[in-house]
């Protein structure tokens, strides 16, 4: 075991893996986080806390992951490279494992002119498969970037993303490449919604012999309604929504129900692939659709190892 | 070249309401070429300041000039005792002219008419762009002469990140991804696989957070020396 973590152990057992999204609040209320955790324990292995997802101030992602840990559930720290150099970086990473995070996420980050403080400066010092690397070497030497020794050890379990569909198409896979060779033990991709697209992605990503060497959770989005099925499909890059979703939106007579019903015929044909190794559920402001969705799917219980 | 912007007339207004003798000073070098504050534009902006101060009823005698450039001393040095005539000096070069004049003029104060902002071409009349970052240690063979310090809105060193779309940057549909650019054109070049060697971390104490950095060629200055 690299970290111990009941994410790896979940994964490496050769389980399906089942991960959800917690938003952490704008604000100090540790209620909410714990609420959303409890909501949600049962259903899942681990916890992705954002990192100021969107450029938007929140509580930090080290602290929610914390909350969580308290009441029993394996966190995953997400850190984008957007807000922190280096030295912070490291020494976070520190921190976090000292608290026992063992998971963590690497990002690049939204661009911070997308948030409530466009006029920051970012940081970019490192991007995120340099990242990775950091964390890697953090890990398995016990050294820092600049080459000092670490006292002790670092147990990590290193996960990354990657946004299948974005453009340049024919570089994605080797992007994700780099990321596996940077060090990366599992991959989230963006949501998935055009599976038969997927499909074709994941055989490339199998020509490379990349899904022997991590584990890939496809990302889950539950689609609330119409607009929210219209709005991904203009305006999120690298999220590509066909058409028949948003007709089949449009006609239901419930649409969250539809969303509900589209999120598990996805998850039928993901669990289909042999490739894929789990989901990690992202159900933006609607937390409590995913137990729904976890049962309906047939993925209970989850195991306790 | 340098590239900048005029600013605001009112925060230009501001800045020199208070002095009765006010020299624009313009250099007819990079920021001539953006009309920012080439000798045309210090003369306009002079105008301009005329006109405001007779509105505001306040007696502002208002000069104009302009030398070559404003970053080596002998372009100023011969005027320096005309220069020094003046309450103030608003100079409409770069920011390294301002900085290089303040140093060098005693206790006259010089404001900036422009906006610095960025090392750009001129692809087509009127459109100026960035192209390098100025970042002290050049990486343009490894990306098809594509900078993705300046040209990547995350400086990213190994490839594109998700918000990339349809070849634009995620900030904006006006922005082209520095990346989707580096890709398309290292597929032209044959040589897309270069992009799949992980880049390591940067060394950016060669950019400007290294500090405020000068370069000192030995040979020349002990000619001048001499």
């Amino acid at each position: 075991m690299k970290s111990g973590s009941n994410l790896e152990k979940v994964l490496e057992s050769g389980h399906f893996a089942v991960t959800a999204e917690v938003g952490p609040p704008k604000g100090a209320s540790a209620k909410v986080v714990q609420r959303k955790g409890e909501l949600l324990k049962t259903y899942c292995d681990a916890m992705n806390v954002t990192d100021n997802q969107t450029a938007i101030v929140r509580m930090s992602s080290c602290s929610g992951c914390i909350l969580l840990r308290e009441i029993g559930i394996d966190p995953v720290m997400q850190i984008v490279v957007r807000d922190r150099n280096r030295i912070a970086i490291q020494s976070d990473i520190l921190g976090a494992v000292a608290l026992g995070i063992r998971n963590i996420l690497c990002l690049s980050g939204d661009h911070q002119r997308f948030g409530n403080h466009p006029t920051t400066k970012g940081v970019y010092d490192i991007d995120s498969i340099q990242l990775v690397q950091t964390l890697k070497k953090m890990r398995d030497e016990k050294k820092f970037i600049c080459g000092e020794d670490i006292s002790g050890e670092v147990p990590l379990y290193i996960g990354a993303v990657e946004t299948p569909f974005a453009d340049p198409i024919e570089y994605r896979v080797k992007r994700l490449a780099k990321k596996v060779k940077a060090g990366a033990d599992f991959i989230q991709t963006q949501a998935v919604f055009d599976v038969a697209k997927f499909i074709k992605w994941m055989e490339i990503v199998r020509d490379e012999g990349l899904d022997k060497q991590v584990h890939i959770l496809a990302g889950v989005i539950p689609i609330k309604s119409v607009g929210m099925a219209r709005y991904m499909k203009d305006n999120v890059s690298g999220i590509s929504v066909p058409d028949e979703i948003v007709t089949r939106m449009e006609e239901a007579k419930v649409a969250k129900d539809e969303g509900v019903k589209i999120a598990l015929e996805i998850i039928e044909q993901l669990k289909e692939m042999n490739s894929i190794h789990g989901i990690h559920i992202m159900a933006v402001a609607w937390e409590d659709i995913v137990p729904v969705i976890v049962e309906r799917a047939g993925l209970l219980p989850r195991p306790v190892l | 070249m340098i590239v900048g912007e005029q600013k605001p007339f009112e925060e230009i207004w501001e800045m020199i309401k208070s002095f009765r003798k006010v020299l624009v000073f313009g250099c007819n070098t990079c920021v001539a070429i953006c009309h920012a504050g080439g000798g045309k534009e210090a003369e306009i902006l002079a105008s301009l300041i005329r006109m405001k101060a007779i509105q505001e009823g306040i007696g502002m005698e208002v000069k104009h000039a302009a030398i070559e450039r404003h970053c080596e001393p002998e372009f100023f040095d011969p005027m320096m005792e005309d220069i020094k005539t003046n309450d103030v000096v608003l100079s409409t070069a770069c920011g390294v002219g301002v900085n290089f004049l303040a140093e060098r003029i005693g206790d006259i104060p010089v404001f900036p008419g422009i906006n610095t902002q960025f090392f750009g071409a001129v692809p087509k009349a009127g459109i100026f762009v960035e192209l390098c970052a100025g970042c002290g240690n050049c990486i343009l063979h490894l990306t098809g002469g594509i900078c993705p310090i300046a040209r990547c809105a995350k400086s990213l060193m190994n490839g594109p990140c998700g918000g990339t779309n349809k070849g634009k940057c995620e900030i904006s549909q006006d922005v082209d991804c520095g990346w989707y650019l580096i890709v398309e054109r290292m597929k032209k070049l044959g040589a897309l696989e270069k992009l799949y060697e992980i880049q390591p971390l940067r060394n950016w104490s060669t950019a400007t957070y290294g500090g405020p950095r000068r370069v000192v060629l030995e040979h020349i200055k002990d000619i001048e020396g001499q």
